[in-house]
């Protein structure tokens, strides 16, 4: 299945895909360190998000979520690529600084609507071209 | 899918851009540009002031990121304030974390100074002696002064993040789109208080647990509360809006007859039919207080700590009050207040810190006690009047958490274990 994406930040990735059911915040929910949501409140708090497609509804909460996701991007412990439901410029600009300090990148695109469900889908694949206003989710 | 229409630059941007104000002015244009794209600005504006959040320290990648700025010389264009940092410069023997992270911390802070920012180190700089007007557009990084500028000073500013606040400094410019834009202020959900009581809608513990609730709800609408007393003050404002913003990236929100842009409803939707209406209840109310931190009275506590964010004056003087009523006893549990250290100065000026200095409170300044290493390493549980602090704390450094009324967390710091005044609660 192919899905049309709204291209934000660069970049193709492919990863096991991860749904998550409820909106994060990277700082204060995520550990750069390990990878995973340490987020209390979150329904899939421990969950490691390193290497994974990931689908999130939103962003939310502290300005410092750039920061956690640049933070993660020098360590290897981010996510392939971030696909979410509604544009999160804080999301986006952690991806931004990260390739423009250590030339990784995190394509993150959004849906602009509701997530698709998983179903029995293994693996994802996110192609993002912002310059050229092009952007896909496929889901295998 | 298609990108929007193009972001269209001045030919002095396109400039700057390329590099003709310096390197570090054109890598932060690169950002500012980048970050247009992903807001599908059409083109720049100007701001009148920054306020800085990427001054804690949380990784190297922050460090990385200033020390590169510093390096090709970077200056703001516009005054700019400074968020809490990770180190309480003060008192920095308060800090408990590995000493290469305090220096880095340091560092961290001492390249934001060098590139012209002004050391306010507060998290609160709506309670600085100048802050912006209504219809004035700022950068304004850190979610709690974002929403209160949106929100309750009326100026205008999106969700900025680390990174986005120094390099929006340093052009003086950002991408006209959000919050800085009319038709993204209009109040879209309505949250209706009608059916709540007198003593419920005037509780101390109310307005975090509202504001939980309402971040829960609103879903990235703008929310609209319609019923709060007409005396809401600023410090009650401020609650709502952080744990608002904490429970769920809500950046603006308007309460009607209290907000500038709100006099009536119809002014807060801006013309437009609400989308929705949520008829508060206080067992929604309850709900959201519970799920801040309903640990049992008589539960034993490691540490007691307010001011998230940032203690104003008249806190101070409730605190004052709050304590009048356990002097002369210590307290068991110890008690932090973290504050800005002009407001702290200014406290003191006013006599409100001689009762809590000799009741052995701890005031943090420049810092706070929910992201970094302040409390002591054994803190297990502590108790907090900040629905922000009762949100991040747990994941942050390890600790549950009571939340309760800033009267409850004296009392709880004098018992040594939570009590509480369920008053209208009940």
């Amino acid at each position: 299945m192919r899905l049309p994406v709204r291209p934000l930040t660069p970049g193709t990735a492919t990863g096991a895909p991860l749904r998550l059911r409820e909106s994060l915040s990277f700082w204060g929910g995520f550990d750069a360190e390990t990878g995973a949501i340490i987020d209390a409140h979150h329904p899939q708090r421990g969950e490691v998000l390193t290497g994974r497609v990931l689908l999130l509804p939103a962003g939310r909460g502290s300005s410092s979520g750039s920061a956690l996701l640049a933070e993660a991007l020098r360590l290897g412990t981010a996510p392939a690529a971030i696909v979410l439901g509604r544009v999160d410029e804080i999301i986006a600009l952690g991806a931004v600084v990260g390739e423009e300090l250590y030339g990784r990148l995190c394509p993150v695109v959004s849906a602009e609507g509701d997530l698709p469900e998983l179903g029995a889908s293994t693996i994802a694949t996110v192609r993002s071209d912002p310059d050229a206003g092009r952007g896909e989710l496929e889901l295998g | 899918m298609s990108a929007a229409a193009p972001l269209e630059l001045t030919a002095e941007q396109r400039a700057v851009r390329e590099g003709e104000a310096g390197a570090a002015a054109a890598l932060a244009m690169r950002v500012v540009c980048r970050m247009a794209g992903v807001a599908g600005a059409r083109r720049l504006r100007p701001i009148a002031s920054a306020h800085i959040d990427g001054c804690i320290y949380f990784g190297v990648s922050m460090l990385d990121f200033a020390a590169r700025l510093v390096e090709l010389g970077a200056r703001v264009t516009v005054p700019t304030t400074t968020n809490v940092g990770s180190i309480d410069l003060i008192h920095p023997e308060l800090y408990r974390g590995p000493a290469t992270t305090a220096a880095a911390a340091r560092r961290l802070m001492d390249a934001y100074l060098a590139m012209g920012c002004e050391a306010t180190w507060t998290c609160a700089p709506y309670q600085l002696r100048a802050r912006p007007g209504l219809g004035e557009h700022v950068c304004w990084a850190e979610s709690n002064a974002i929403v209160f500028a949106n929100s309750v000073l009326g100026a205008r500013t999106e969700r900025y993040g680390d990174f986005m606040d120094i390099c929006a400094a340093i052009v003086g410019l950002v991408p006209d789109a959000g919050l800085h834009r009319d038709e993204n202020r209009r109040g879209e959900v309505v949250f209706d208080l009608s059916g709540l009581g007198e003593g419920l809608l005037r509780s101390d513990a109310f307005h975090p647990a509202l504001g939980h609730l309402v971040g829960k709800e609103a879903e990235g609408e703008v929310p609209v509360i319609v019923g709060l007393p007409a005396d809401c003050d600023e410090d009650q404002l401020k609650a709502i809006g952080a744990s608002a913003a904490s429970a769920g990236g809500v950046a603006m929100f308007h309460a009607v007859g209290l907000t500038p842009e709100a006099p009536t409803l119809a002014a807060a939707l801006g013309g437009a039919t609400e989308r929705r209406r949520v008829e508060v209840s206080a067992a929604m109310v309850r709900g959201a207080r519970d799920a801040l931190g309903a640990m049992p009275p008589g539960t034993a506590l490691d540490a007691v700590c307010v001011g998230t964010p940032h203690f104003s004056l008249t806190e101070f003087a409730k605190l004052d009050a709050a304590l009048a009523d356990v002097d002369p006893a210590e307290l068991v549990a110890p008690l932090y207040v973290s504050t800005g250290r002009w407001v702290w100065e200014e406290a003191r000026r006013r006599g409100h810190l001689e009762r809590a200095e000799r009741l052995g409170v701890t005031v943090v300044v420049d810092t706070c006690t929910y992201n970094t290493r302040i409390l002591p390493e054994e803190a297990r549980r502590a108790m907090t009047n900040s629905g922000k602090w009762a949100y991040y704390a747990p994941g942050n450094i390890g600790v549950d958490v009571a939340f309760g009324s800033l009267r409850e967390c004296v009392l709880s710091a004098a018992a040594g274990a939570v009590v509480r005044e369920e008053g209208a609660w009940t």
